[in-house]
């Protein structure tokens, strides 16, 4: 395996190119993701933040420049599944239970039925809901659902995670909750995780890098270093986490006057 | 944060509720019916008017072999047209979702189809099959209830929620694949809602389309032919034993919603536990 989980070079994306209404999303973006790294993307909207993202997951073709996933090109690590997705809204598919929903990406890989069933209890005792698995989505709460939506993403034991603005829903307490959760299945799984925030405070607290991107055209404006160390529940309160959150929140003030 | 299961609590108040449920429309529908039968004895109108309820009961009772025979072979293109008429429906929707070339011959096609007066066409239909061939009769209730299925299946196919394709196409999930797993269940609900619409429209298409032809022994001539001899309680009765088909298909259709989604907010309820 390549040492970069994530390779972007020179990366474009022009949304209806030729058109009046032709927007830059992402423009000329370089960006090398370290496998075992928890990288945040973070930026005023527009910034093409959720593009970048959407162009790593080979979800959206770039029209310049070239993406590599593990080594691969990301539409082939796209169809290899190289990567496990989770999305603002849990997304959770009402007609399946909550086991069901977290075989899904194992039923598309072909994994047997005993095989399914017992990686998806694994899977909820990894998010601490080990007796949700018959109940439905809609009988979950929203943090519930949330964190439902991140073992499936974790299934099939993907190497890296990319992640859009996932507890953007949730509220404050729920939030920092789930914070802690994914920094512990971080932790004990060696996951790769890009995730998308407009949250300052969330940006910090998680990742070891944060990318600071500027809009129109969207841009990486500045790259901070966290260097926080293991996280507790001390860093809330911690000095040095206040000095990176100003540190980000001026990136991000810069970025907003231009 | 939690949510305990409800089965267990709610038990005893569910049975209360669904009394309630059933014992309302009961209560309201015996009153129509003593209000009517009441009001009838009181005015004593001229017979044309209104036969009294227990008139055309007991016209269906007189008469039961003739009705009988009449709702059947009415109910037979009811039933037939509409299941014609919702796969018809539904495979338009899944070809026209699915492919943008069928969606561009196809739609316009069926919009159009839309504006005609379809019941309009029952006497050339006539001329087509037969004057007496219960097929011009069936044909009009397949172009009447593929519309409204083609129309509301196709919107549950196409609005979907974004980000729950984007995960199948993360999983790099065939079109096939993202139509069965994601397409089709989200159609459901929309689907069932335009085959309950459906079923009503069947009856009135069936019958007014036998105003015109076909079978004789059907419920539309039952109905213009006593109504001409002056046998109103039996014109009604026929008009119950219509209403009665489509009150038995409406059910049905509820039945095998409940069946096709149980998952769905509708048939489970707002479960106060979830928040």
């Amino acid at each position: 395996m390549s040492d970069h989980a994530v390779n972007v070079q020179r990366v474009s994306k022009v949304f209806n190119l030729g058109k009046t209404n032709e927007v830059h999303a992402v423009d000329n973006v370089d960006l090398t993701i370290n496998n075992g790294e928890f990288v945040t993307l973070i930026g005023p909207s527009g910034c093409g933040k959720s593009t970048l993202l959407r162009l790593i997951a080979s979800l959206v073709e770039p029209t310049g420049g070239s993406i590599e996933v593990n080594g691969k090109p990301a539409e082939q690590a796209r169809l290899d599944r190289e990567y496990g997705m989770a999305f603002q809204k849990a997304g959770l598919f009402d007609w399946r239970s909550v086991s069901k929903n977290i075989e899904l990406p194992l039923e598309l890989m072909g994994w047997s039925k005993s095989e399914r069933a017992s990686r998806a209890q694994e899977m909820l005792e990894l998010v601490k809901l080990p007796e949700f698995g018959d109940h439905h989505p809609a009988e979950l709460s929203g943090g519930m659902q949330q964190r439902i939506a991140i073992a499936r993403s974790l299934a099939f034991n993907p190497s890296l995670l990319l992640m859009d603005e996932p507890f953007g829903a949730l509220d404050e307490m729920t939030r920092e909750h789930m914070q802690d959760e994914l920094l512990r299945i971080w932790d004990e799984t060696d996951t790769t995780v890009v995730f998308v925030t407009h949250s300052i405070a969330e940006a910090v607290y998680l990742s070891s890098r944060v990318v600071v991107m500027s809009p129109r055209p969207g841009q990486i404006s500045e790259i901070i270093e966290v260097g926080l160390g293991d996280r507790d529940t001390s860093t809330r309160e911690d000095p040095e986490f206040f000095k990176m959150v100003t540190v980000v929140r001026e990136a991000l003030r810069s970025v907003e006057s231009q | 944060m939690t949510a305990v299961p409800s089965a267990a609590v709610t038990s005893a108040p569910a049975t209360k509720a669904r009394l309630a449920r059933w014992s309302a429309p009961i209560i309201a529908g015996v009153t129509i019916l003593v209000v009517w039968e009441a009001s009838l004895a009181l005015l004593n109108p001229a017979g044309f008017v209104l036969p009294p309820p227990s008139a055309i009961i007991s016209a269906i009772f007189e008469n039961f072999s003739e009705v009988w025979m009449a709702a059947r072979v009415t109910g037979f293109i009811i039933v037939t047209g509409l299941i014609a008429g919702a796969i018809v429906g539904v495979v338009t929707a899944l070809l026209v979702t699915r492919y943008r070339l069928a969606s561009e011959i196809l739609t316009p096609l069926a919009v159009s189809l839309s504006a005609v007066p379809i019941i309009a066409l029952a006497p050339i239909f006539n001329a087509w099959f037969g004057l007496l061939s219960p097929r011009s009769n069936q044909m009009i209730v397949v172009i009447l209830v593929f519309f409204p299925i083609f129309i509301n299946t196709a919107k549950g196919l196409t609005q979907v929620e974004p980000s729950q394709i984007e995960l199948m196409e993360s999983y790099a999930a065939s079109k096939w694949r993202i139509t069965r797993e994601v397409r089709v269940p989200n159609a459901l609900p929309f689907f069932f809602t335009a085959l309950k619409v459906s079923t009503s429209l069947a009856v009135i298409a069936a019958i007014v389309a036998e105003y015109f032809g076909g079978r004789q022994d059907a419920l539309g001539p039952l109905i213009t032919q006593s109504a001409g001899l002056t046998r109103y309680d039996e014109a009604w009765a026929a008009v119950l034993a219509g209403t009665l088909i489509g009150a038995a298909l409406y059910m049905i259709t509820e039945i095998l919603e409940r069946v096709a989604m149980p998952w769905h907010v509708s048939i489970r309820g707002n479960d106060p536990a979830a928040n």
